[in-house]
């Protein structure tokens, strides 16, 4: 893969029975991510989606553009906005994009990642993966 | 009520160790919308040369969630949950987790700062099998927010 090419975009939905679906595969029962009214008292804008639903939501993106679903060495996120999800039938939708960097000094290949929800980027700057292959 | 800097370093028991289960996997991959056969097929995995069905790369969440309940629950530290939202996550693999194995967690205080007016709690935990074979570590960055 060549230094500063733009990956294609990737877009994902996520409507609130994802998010319970997420909460039992995962583990993570916080309340923010499925009770309206916990997210109200916390001074959030609604449920939110989990920040890690959003980091698996980029890693398939990295898989789709790698071709391998288990060739990442590094991979880190950092979430600057929580990603709202409504309780209608549509949901929130996540678009993932990647841009290649220079090969690391081991020969690996280092991809920025971005992900934005309604125009607004919910996974920062910083956040990318290393790759094994090339 | 601020977090004490001096809990830096702190660290925790290791966790009991987690068994890594085929449809767990695929339960998990199903909830993500993963749908590469090496997350649900054993011949398709062993085929790209990987002993069993692979987790997908934020699998050992599963599993440092758990071991970062004893930093949560530590009451000594005293955090306030309903006030913590995730801040950054980092992997790094020195190889796939992979149905079969046995992990086990050991979490600890690696980094803890404030910063207008709030706090930031760096976990570290260290995920190795029981014969201590080092799979993967997972940094949890958590945003401890002031109250307005």
């Amino acid at each position: 893969m060549d230094k500063d090419t733009e990956l294609p975009e990737r877009s994902f939905r996520i409507t609130r029975a994802d998010l319970v679906r997420y909460a039992g595969a995962s583990g993570d029962f916080n309340p923010i991510h499925w009770h309206d009214r916990t997210a109200a008292e916390n001074d959030l804008p609604g449920v939110i989606a989990h920040g890690m639903f959003t980091m698996a939501l980029a890693a398939q993106a990295l898989v789709d553009w790698t071709g391998d679903p288990a060739g990442l060495v590094e991979y880190e996120v950092r979430f600057s906005k929580p990603v709202a999800v409504p309780d209608d039938e549509i949901g929130a939708e996540v678009v993932v994009s990647g841009v290649i960097q220079s090969p690391t000094a081991e020969g690996r290949t280092r991809i920025e990642i971005s992900a934005t929800c309604a125009g607004q980027r919910v996974l920062g700057r910083g956040s990318g993966a290393v790759t094994r292959n090339g | 009520m601020p977090l004490n800097p001096s809990f830096t370093g702190r660290s925790y028991p290791p966790t009991e160790p987690y068994e890594v289960g085929r449809e767990k996997i695929r339960e998990f991959a199903d909830a993500i919308g993963a749908g590469h056969p090496a997350y649900r097929d054993q011949s398709a995995a062993r085929a790209s040369g990987h002993p069993d069905i692979v987790a997908p790369p934020t699998f050992p969440i599963v599993l440092s969630m758990r071991a970062n309940r004893l930093v949560l629950d530590d009451p000594e530290l005293g955090i306030d949950e309903g006030r913590v939202v995730h801040g950054e996550q980092k992997f790094r693999y020195f190889r796939p987790v992979y149905a079969g194995d046995t992990l086990v967690c050991r979490a600890g205080i690696e980094e803890l700062t404030a910063r207008g007016g709030h706090e930031f709690l760096l976990i570290r935990t260290d995920v190795a099998t029981t014969q201590d074979e080092p799979v993967v570590t997972v940094w949890s960055r958590l945003v401890v927010r002031g109250e307005k």
